[in-house]
């Protein structure tokens, strides 16, 4: 019996398996973050431990960071505070800090594969649920708690049980307008917010294949949003193109020898999944969430499903679900006016899609009704993008450039969407509160998100690339 | 280093019964500033339990006088979204001892386990039966028995086992911990980092 790339890569990272235990899984590269560390330092010092493996462990600040005016001290005093432990903590115990004004910081996700940290057939971990995102390499990542941050701090190794594994096939050849964003939101639409859960998803076929990296990351990164352990892509000639010459990536001798590794990380023809899904990209429209998570999801033209539509005991949740949205029944959400546009977070903010992003507004400006935040996700996106002009565009427009965070992803810093607005936003959750007390959002691409900063009101991109077409 | 010891309880409960509970609501993201385990409990559910002027919901079941116990009962996916252990730490704080549900989040029922608070998963019809029981008798009394793997609505007798990974359920039966147990093995890691 053949075996699935998940169970290659695990296999290689089993420092020891008992029965009736789970599984010491080594741990290549451990990435940490501002908020859910310093609980994990503190224990380390209860117990008089050092950081096992400092050299594999890589610190930014990026939760909690304000996206305006970095250089001066952080205003809020808890973010600042929370931020400065960082930094202390990174110091006492020798670890690499790709702080606030190093030119390597950024949002977690986005700087791990930037760097050439992330690569195909490791292992990462971090107190971050979208650590799923590095799996778009061919490597096993995953979000952990602080226990675990801890954990993998004294002994660079994590306890885990295996998961089951998921193949999820896509194939066939997209519409205009729709993007890896889209495809995430219809898989998860299907999946629902919890079919994921208790696996490893492994995506493949030829869609999946056709994805830039950029693409394939955002795939990845929304893998916990239908509960999924992790989610992974088998590397090939666009993965080992994306990590050459990176900062960190091997160089050399090293490099060859990687890549004939990197070469044998495929699911073989005769591997076993626990379960299966097949997905047709014909049938995929630029997607658009109506409600309180993320499986909430309809193709931009449909309608808000009718609470009868669903069992009996799923019917309060639904109901709760729409009232919050101030959405009803069969509602249409085309043509519904918004008030803000974010592009960011670590499934929407890297190069290409700012790119995308800009391609799209030049010559173009905001509605007068929309507030549209543009917040990259690295220091190294903002300087290449300002290296490109798009900084330019994107003024021109309306769609102020920031600086690189988590922003408005989770409203830890100043950029909260206000109670009762809608948003249409680039990131990956709609939770109750998700982006500031009682605020309102529709999850979608980066296309959707900048033609509903055009019009004002949630649109369909496909009808701006038909009137392109027509005017070429 | 040893954590909560969990073997039986036997409580009135507190039910909560909508499906998706995610992580964001168990406790709101600018509640995660704070940089110790402590005082959690004090946000839990914030958004849910206090209205913009901090007032409290009054139909929020955490408000109500008639419902308290060391056991939440909530809707199918509790814990879905991020993977802040301030949730379990939340819900710990308040003074839960387990949360049941007919389905949890992975990385909320990890975060739980390691926290001494117990995740309970139990079938679609028997979670309706504890609901049931409880908005009968907002006093019904249910027992969990980690020791045995079960879980009991005392007025009825109804009982159903649950499952718990046997090296985590000899955790919170002994009070273990998994960095002393990892750290046992230290001499393989060494070995398995030179043999890379």
């Amino acid at each position: 019996m053949g075996q699935t790339l998940f169970d290659k890569i695990w296999d290689a990272h089993v420092v020891s398996s008992n029965e009736g235990f789970p599984d010491i899984l080594y741990i290549d590269t451990h990435f940490i973050h501002e908020v859910t560390s310093p609980q994990a330092f503190d224990g380390l010092r209860a117990r008089g431990l050092p950081v096992f493996r400092p050299k594999q462990t890589v610190a930014t600040a990026d939760h909690n960071v304000p996206t305006w005016n970095q250089h001066l001290p952080i205003k809020e005093e808890l973010s600042r505070y929370q931020v400065d432990m960082l930094t202390k903590n990174c110091a006492e115990f020798g670890i690499e800090l790709y702080g606030l004004g190093h030119p390597f910081q950024g949002i977690v996700h986005v700087i791990g594969p930037e760097l050439g940290i992330t690569r195909p057939g490791g292992t990462y971990v971090c107190g971050d649920s979208h650590t799923s995102t590095h799996g778009a390499f061919g490597a096993i990542a995953f979000g952990i708690g602080t226990s675990q941050v801890e954990q993998v701090m004294a002994t660079q190794c994590l306890l885990q049980q295996r998961p089951k594994r998921m193949k999820i096939e896509v194939n066939g050849q997209l519409q205009k307008g729709v993007g890896a964003k889209d495809i995430i939101l219809y898989i998860i639409s299907k999946t629902s917010a919890a079919g994921g859960t208790g696996y490893a998803v492994e995506y493949s076929g030829d869609t999946i294949r056709s994805l830039s990296m950029e693409g394939r990351m955002t795939i990845c990164n929304m893998s916990i949003e239908m509960g999924a352990r992790c989610g992974l892509i088998a590397p090939d000639e666009t993965t080992i193109n994306y990590v050459k010459g990176r900062e960190f990536a091997p160089k050399g001798e090293e490099w060859d020898k990687a890549v004939a590794y990197w070469q044998t990380l495929y699911s073989d023809e005769d591997a076993d999944f626990d379960a299966v899904l097949y997905f047709n990209a014909e049938d995929i429209e630029p997607m658009i969430t109506y409600g309180t998570n993320p499986g909430m999801g309809i193709g931009v033209t449909q309608h808000v499903p009718e609470t009868l539509s669903f069992e009996e005991k799923e019917q309060g949740s639904y109901k709760k679900a729409l009232a919050y949205m101030g959405l009803h029944d069969d509602e249409q959400l085309l043509g519904k006016p918004i008030d803000y546009v974010f592009i960011g977070s670590c499934t929407n903010s890297r190069i290409e899609d700012l790119r995308q992003v800009a391609e799209f507004v030049k010559g173009k400006h905001k509605a007068d009704n929309v507030t549209v935040w543009v917040v990259p996700g690295s220091k190294q996106v903002q300087e290449q993008a300002i290296r490109e002009g798009l900084d330019k565009i994107f003024d021109a427009a309306g769609f102020p450039l920031r600086e690189p965070g988590c922003s408005a992803c989770l409203g830890m810093n100043e950029d909260k969407i206000p109670a009762g607005k809608y948003c249409v936003s680039t990131s990956n959750r709609n939770f109750e509160g998700r982006q500031g007390p009682n605020s309102r959002t529709f999850l979608a691409s980066p296309l959707t998100a900048a033609a509903s900063a055009i019009t004002g009101k949630v649109t369909d991109i496909r009808e701006f690339l038909k009137e392109a077409e027509l005017v070429s | 280093m040893s954590t909560k010891i969990f073997k039986h309880i036997q409580t009135s409960v507190v039910p909560l019964p909508i499906e998706n509970i995610d992580t964001d609501q168990i406790i709101p993201a600018r509640f995660l500033k704070a940089t110790t385990r402590e005082g959690f409990g004090n946000n839990l559910f914030r958004d849910w339990r206090f209205d913009e002027n901090d007032n409290p919901k009054q139909d929020f079941v955490l408000n109500n006088p008639n419902y308290s116990g060391k056991i939440l009962v909530a809707g199918k996916n509790f814990g879905c979204g991020s993977s802040r252990e301030h949730a379990a730490w939340a819900i710990a704080d308040y003074g839960f001892d387990a949360v049941v549900s007919s389905f949890f989040a992975d990385i909320f029922k990890g975060n739980a386990l390691n926290n001494g608070l117990l995740p309970v998963q139990v079938s679609d019809e028997f979670l309706k039966k504890i609901f049931d029981a409880v908005f009968e008798d907002e006093h019904a009394v249910v027992e969990i028995d980690l020791v045995d793997q079960f879980i009991k609505i005392v007025a009825t007798g109804e009982t159903e086992s649950f499952e718990v990974n046997p090296y985590k359920k000899a955790c919170m039966t002994n009070g273990y911990d998994d960095i002393d147990y990892i750290l046992s093995k230290k001499e393989l890691i060494a070995e398995f980092e030179t043999s890379k």
